[in-house]
This record gives C-alpha cells, structure tokens and sequence, in this order.
C-alpha cells in the first residue's frame, strides 16, 4: 500500500469518528438504549395529566426500576394520555389490579411512574391496561385550589 | 536630561515595535486570504496535513477528552447528590462539554500539540531556506505551504472538538452509570431534555471552527515571521503556544458573552 493510501485511510477513519461522534451528539439517548436489551413485556395506562413526564422515563415499584416508559400520546376517544410502558420479564407477577402514579423524584427531580402492586389473583399480561392511575400533581392547580380555598373561608 | 530621553527612546521602540509586528501580521493574513482556496483545491497536500496534525492528535484529544468527561461527573455528582438530583449529572456534562470545555481544551491541546509543530517545521523550513528555495522555483510558498495548512487547521478543530465532547459525555457515563450508580434512563433523559441542538451543539461548533482560525494564523504568522536561527524557531514555537492560548481564553470569553447572553 502507498504511503499516500495510508494517509487516506487515516484520514477517512478520522472523519468517520467526528461523524460518528456528531450522531451520538445528536441523538445521545436512543443509541444507548440498544446496548443491553432486556425482555420486556408492555402495559398502558390512561391518565387526565402526565405532567412533565417525558418517554424513556423510569418505571418503579417501591423505589426501584422495572421498566421505561416507551411512549406517550392521546387516546383518540377519551383524549386522555395514554402511556405505554415496557416492564422487564422478570417482574411478570403483577396483579391485575396494580395500580399506577406519576411522581416526581425529590423536589425538583425528574417525573416516573410508580406502580403500586393490588392484590388480585389474576396477573397481567403484555397489552394490559391499568385501570388505577393517578395523575402527576400539577403545583399550579394546588396553589389555585388553595387560594380559593383561603379565600372562601 | 539624557535619562528623559533614554525613557522616551525606549518607548518610542517599543511602541513601533508592536506596530511592525501588527502590520507584518496584517500583510501576512493579506498574502494569505487569496492564497486559501488553493489550500482545498490541492487535496493530496490538504489530506497530507489533515493526517499530520488531526490524525495524529487523535491519541491527546481521545484521552483527554474521556477523563476531562469522567473528572467532571465525578465533581459534579458530589454537589449534585447533596439536593438529591444525582440524575443532573449528565445533562451538566453535556453542557460543560458542549458549551465550553470541549472546544476550549481541544484547541488548548490542539495549540501544544500541533500548532507548535506547524511553526517550528515553517521556523526550520525558513532558517534552512527552502521557502526561498521553493520561490526559486516559481512556487508559491504562501499557496502550496502556507494555505494547506490553515486549511487543515480550520477543519480538523471542529472534528477534534467534537470527538472530544462525545469522549468526555462517554466517560461521564461510566462513571455516572457504571460506577457511582445514577439511573441510565434518567441519565440520559435528563441531558436530552436540556441539551439544545442549535444553542448549545452549534454554538460549541462555531466556537471551535474560530478557534482554528486563530490557532492556524498564530501559529502560521510565528513561523513565517521566525528570525532563522536555532534560537529564533524556538522563540516563535513558545509564543506560539503562549499566544494561541491566550487568544483562544480571551476570545472564547467573547464568543460565550455574545452567544449566551
């Protein structure tokens, strides 16, 4: 190989990585997400306010994560959010009546789904719906109710 | 008497000093401008140049870039974990890299790095006289050594920069991820939500592209304007690296007071 052939490749690999570098720049979450897929089975859930809840968000049960929030949009009819979230395998002991809520850790802290295990004897199954939601507080409404609260005593 | 004039003949050169080398410098970049589009047009010397000093910079900027990320995650987690928001790591990161440090440190490095070797090669290439060896010629040293040169320079910083930063958000994540046990999805949630692609990815970048300007005229100008000695060359590979730096601080303190005000 010629002494210029090298310089060329050289340089290629360079250019190569600044793009590469750029891409993970660009979209630094989904690429990662790939790295170590877990089995997953999905469960939704409609809520009135999702608040600042963004995809990709942590799903937890008693503080610890069992799977990621994978989208969120309108249920068409109810207009309500409906959010669809994958749970790993592992946790496949669910009762059907588990319900679920957004919370928001610490105070300044990012939103997650908490989910609250019932005590059915039926579990649920990929495709699921929760039926017990609660909805993210929306600290502008609290202050609101509050100041009329106030002022109607 | 005698020492009033001592004290004014003393200022009076050294005043006209700096106005020569302000007007060797000004005619320099005038000599150069035109010269410039040749730097592209002549591809085998630009590709030569762009392996010299982006190719084989890559091992300093790589390294660097992965413990600057991983020192940054580790300061900030500490300050972070005392509000409880451990998952901001990242996003603080991204931002530091992104806005300031990876474009700063890169040209830093890129300075020492490559921008002393530019000079001391067009030091020697002077005091040896090949430039005027290659004007003998009939070949234009300002196109066919010069131009390349800057050209390279100009874009191989942005490419640096941003494998720096890409290096350093990937150490961040070790450290944040792998080691002190911040949560994966928040961690990177987090930085989606408060890096922005025009205000913080593309000002980094036009941040770099002007410090590769600066750098290649520096270390260019030291070259062309080196007194041919042994001496001389090491005097302007030194203020090279000196007034590269400097020029790189001062003007990213501007570059930041217009783009983020």
């Amino acid at each position: 190989m010629s002494r210029q052939k090298i310089i060329e490749i050289w340089v290629g690999a360079l250019v190569l990585m600044s793009l590469v570098s750029l891409m993970v720049v660009a979209f630094k979450v989904s690429n990662f997400q790939g790295w170590k897929d877990r089995p997953t089975y999905s469960i939704s859930a409609l809520y009135m306010n999702v608040g600042g809840l963004k995809a990709r968000a942590p799903v937890k049960i008693s503080g610890v994560v069992v799977g990621r929030v994978v989208s969120i949009a309108i249920d068409p009819q109810t207009f309500q959010a409906r959010v669809i979230m994958d749970i790993y395998k592992e946790f496949d002991n669910l009762s059907i009546d588990t319900s679920g809520s957004i919370l928001t850790s610490g105070l300044l802290g990012d939103q997650y789904v908490a989910l609250q295990p019932g005590g059915d004897e039926e579990m649920l199954q990929d495709g699921d719906q929760l039926f017990l939601t609660q909805s993210a507080l929306v600290l502008e409404e609290l202050i609101g109710q509050f100041l009329t609260k106030s002022a109607s005593n | 008497m005698y020492q009033m004039m001592e004290i004014l003949y003393f200022l009076g050169k050294g005043f006209n000093n700096i106005l020569a080398s302000i007007g060797r410098f000004s005619m320099f970049l005038l000599l150069l401008l035109p010269a410039l589009p040749v730097g592209l047009w002549r591809l085998k010397l630009l590709l030569k140049q762009v392996y010299f000093i982006g190719v084989l910079s890559l091992p300093i900027i790589l390294t660097a870039g992965l413990f600057v990320g991983m020192v940054l995650t580790l300061q900030g987690y500490n300050v972070l974990s005392d509000y409880n928001s451990e998952e901001m790591v990242g996003s603080m990161t991204a931002l530091t890299l992104l806005r300031e440090l990876g474009p700063v440190v890169t040209a830093l490095l890129f300075a020492g790095r490559a921008g002393s070797a530019m000079t001391a090669e067009i030091g020697l290439m002077k005091s040896t006289e090949q430039l005027s060896a290659l004007e003998m010629m009939a070949v234009d040293p300002i196109k066919f050594v010069f131009a390349p040169r800057f050209m390279a320079t100009v874009i191989v910083v942005p490419m640096l920069s941003i494998i720096f930063v890409a290096m350093g958000i990937l150490g961040g994540y070790f450290v944040a991820v792998g080691w002190l046990g911040v949560d994966e999805g928040a961690f990177w949630s987090q930085m989606n939500r408060h890096v922005d692609w025009n205000e913080d990815v593309m000002s980094g970048i036009i941040k770099s592209v002007v410090f590769g300007f600066l750098i290649a005229k520096i270390a260019l100008y030291q070259g062309y304007d080196a007194v041919p000695t042994a001496e001389g060359v090491s005097n302007a590979t030194t203020r090279t690296v000196v007034h590269a730096s400097l020029a790189v601080l001062a003007m990213n303190f501007v570059l930041t007071a217009l783009m983020f005000n």
